[in-house]
């Protein structure tokens, strides 16, 4: 069988096994989702793409844990960790800390306009704020732009799994692949009858496995190595290791402080983090859960500590391709230390752990599109029906889209295109959480701040080399005049914030048109409408 | 209770903006895990030790547990002065 060739040796059956079961009960998760929580029908946006604006504060917990912690995230920073120390992968401790007073701070006032408004996604409260189709338009596409490759880093989580059981590497790139787009299609085809209740329900078998395996990975850890041992290991890799850090020094602090708040601050632009927040039952519930969403970091930051302990394990990691990938640490590491069947679960985990975000950012995405550009500039008259015939469409069309992206091009691009997606989503918080607390700011101002930024983060990302590729190859960059590293996206962010605030200084002088605003000072503050109300409403729109 | 009229006053104390001793309060809980996380160069140390994690390590996971208790402090702060104050 040309599955069994390779660096791997073979198949593991049991760890195969364990992980189609959890697939199977998944998929049986995502259909049954449909009837959950008494939809009456999918036939619109709210239902199908924010689970009726329902949630309470568990499942809110398990939907955003599932899906701002993804897949990605956990392989990707213990590998940071393996391979380069701190300051490329511990900063995601910080940075999903200091995240969650944000979120307690901004959240609530936008969950409130949306709410009275009727918006869906961010786009929606900016063309209201400031009634302006083209800056929305801005914020839609930098959202399904910086979501896309996001996506596509799931099934890279996916991928590191499947080659570490015996999956992928040599033979026929159809069948290698064949699991992969299997699990896609499961996913797209769930995702599409369900929509957001699908990956809320996932999530609780998602993050049940995964903080079985963590528990369980840490409690051995502390017995087989000891955290002396491990910190100790990493110390001596670090040392030897050009350009790691094992704790930042002077010239790194401002790159570890500007890498955790800039992707603070970015992390809940992101139209995955939106969708989830808007689709809670309350303000109070959004509260809560800024207080217990911390358990996930508490994960993460032990997960991140697995890259060290593969470090002290001597963890090998040379894919099925024969060439050494850092992303497999993780899955190594767990087929190292674990029997074959909890293997199985791990990397269970970690599979599903894919699927909910992916799930997510393309409802994400979808009603990006539906509500932004389809409605706003093609079918300016579409029903809730019509929005949401749309929208499952357009969730098909960005998961397979993001599936080609995978399958077609070097898995390095992606990992590119995240970068750049996180500098680009940072550039539009200046018009949305500016805007949560005040019209001040000029819309025109607002546009020509963000496209500089962009253009500036980009290009400089552009022009950062790293030993292994030419360009991208760094989100640091020396801060203009000086010889500080920082997050590019922080400086973005500066060069964003002056425009808009000298800018709106000249166009205020000019008495340029401001445009009107559609909300009021006490939509900010509304609380949630009472059920019947809401219900009403609902049943008036879908009927008129 | 209505929705459609935004002048209602029966649902004017839920809108009222919080006292300001509140939202000094709230605001210091949520600001200090910032602050604390900010201070890359004080933390950024190995000594002292604590189970084999230097100082740089475990001061952050300390601060795990200690922002999702000031972030349930703001919370509380921020429903009692709502129900105080005659909302929900």
């Amino acid at each position: 069988m040309t599955l069994a060739s390779g660096a791997g040796g073979g198949v593991h059956s049991v760890e195969l096994g364990v992980v189609i079961f959890f697939f199977l009960i998944v998929t049986l998760g995502g259909f049954i989702a449909v009837r959950w929580k008494r939809a009456t029908s999918m036939k619109s946006l709210d239902e199908w793409g924010l689970g009726g604006r329902g949630f309470g504060t568990w499942v809110t917990w398990f939907l955003l844990g599932g899906d701002l912690y993804t897949a990605y995230t956990f392989v990707a920073v213990p590998a940071a960790m393996f391979a380069t120390g701190a300051v490329s992968g511990f900063f995601a401790v910080p940075y999903t800390i200091v995240v969650y007073p944000l979120i307690f701070i901004f959240m609530p006032r936008l969950w409130s306009v949306s709410q009275r408004r009727g918006y869906v996604t961010p786009a929606d409260f900016v063309r209201g704020r400031y009634d302006s189709r083209l800056l929305a338009l801005a914020v839609a596409l930098t959202g399904i732009v910086a979501t896309m490759p996001y996506i596509a880093l799931q099934l890279v989580g996916i991928q590191a799994v499947l080659d570490t059981m015996g999956i992928g590497g040599t033979g026929n790139a159809f069948v290698r692949d064949l699991p992969l787009i299997v699990a896609f299609a499961v996913l797209a085809a769930y995702t599409y009858t369900s929509g957001l209740r699908a990956p809320a329900l996932i999530a609780f078998v998602k993050d049940g496995l995964i903080y079985l395996v963590i528990v369980v990975a840490v409690v051995w850890i502390g017995v087989k190595i000891g955290y002396g041992g491990v910190f100790d290991a990493a110390q001596a890799k670090m040392a030897k290791t050009k350009g790691a850090t094992f704790i930042p020094a002077s010239s790194t602090y401002w790159a570890y402080g500007t890498l955790a708040f800039g992707s603070a601050l970015a992390l809940f632009m992101y139209p995955h983090s939106v969708t989830g927040v808007l689709s809670s039952r309350s303000r109070d519930v959004i509260r809560r859960n800024a207080a217990i969403l911390p358990t996930y970091s508490l994960m993460l930051g032990l997960l991140a500590l697995l890259g060290f302990a593969a470090i002290a394990e001597k963890t090998t990691v040379i894919g099925q391709d024969g060439k050494p990938n850092s992303q497999l640490v993780v899955p190594h590491l767990f087929q190292q230390i674990f029997p074959a069947w909890f293997a199985g679960v791990a990397f269970a985990a970690i599979a599903i752990g894919a699927l909910v975000p992916a799930a997510i950012m393309s409802i994400a995405a979808a009603n990006l599109f539906t509500r932004n550009i389809y409605r706003e500039f093609l079918v300016s008259d579409a029903s809730p029906e019509h929005e949401a015939r749309v929208a499952k469409i357009t969730s098909l069309v960005v998961k397979f889209g993001a599936l080609l992206f995978v399958l077609g091009m070097d898995r390095q691009n992606a990992i590119n295109l995240q970068l750049l997606g996180g500098v680009w989503i940072l550039q539009t918080i200046v018009a949305i959480v500016a805007g949560l607390y005040t019209r001040w700011l000029h819309r025109w101002a607002l546009l020509v701040g963000w496209a500089a930024a962009i253009v500036y983060g980009t290009t400089v990302a552009y022009h950062q080399a790293s030993a292994t590729t030419k360009h991208f190859g760094s989100s640091l960059a020396y801060f203009p005049f000086t010889h500080t590293k920082v997050y590019i996206a922080v400086t973005g962010l500066l060069l964003n914030l002056v425009i808009a605030i000298v800018g709106t200084v000249v166009l205020r002088l000019v008495n340029a048109p401001a445009g009107t605003d559609a909300t009021e000072s006490d939509d900010y503050y509304a609380e949630q409408p009472s059920a019947a109300v809401t219900r009403e409403a609902a049943t008036e729109i879908a009927g008129g | 209770m209505s929705v459609s009229d935004p002048r209602d006053t029966a649902r004017r104390p839920t809108r009222q903006p919080l006292p300001r001793s509140t939202v000094a309060l709230a605001g210091l809980l949520l600001v200090i895990p910032l602050v604390a996380l900010a201070i890359v160069p004080v933390y950024a140390r190995s000594n002292p030790h604590l189970w084999g994690f230097p100082f740089f390590y475990w001061y952050q996971f300390v601060w795990v547990f200690v922002t999702a208790a000031f972030t349930y402090g703001a919370y509380l702060v921020v429903r009692r002065a709502r129900r105080d104050s005659g909302g929900r």
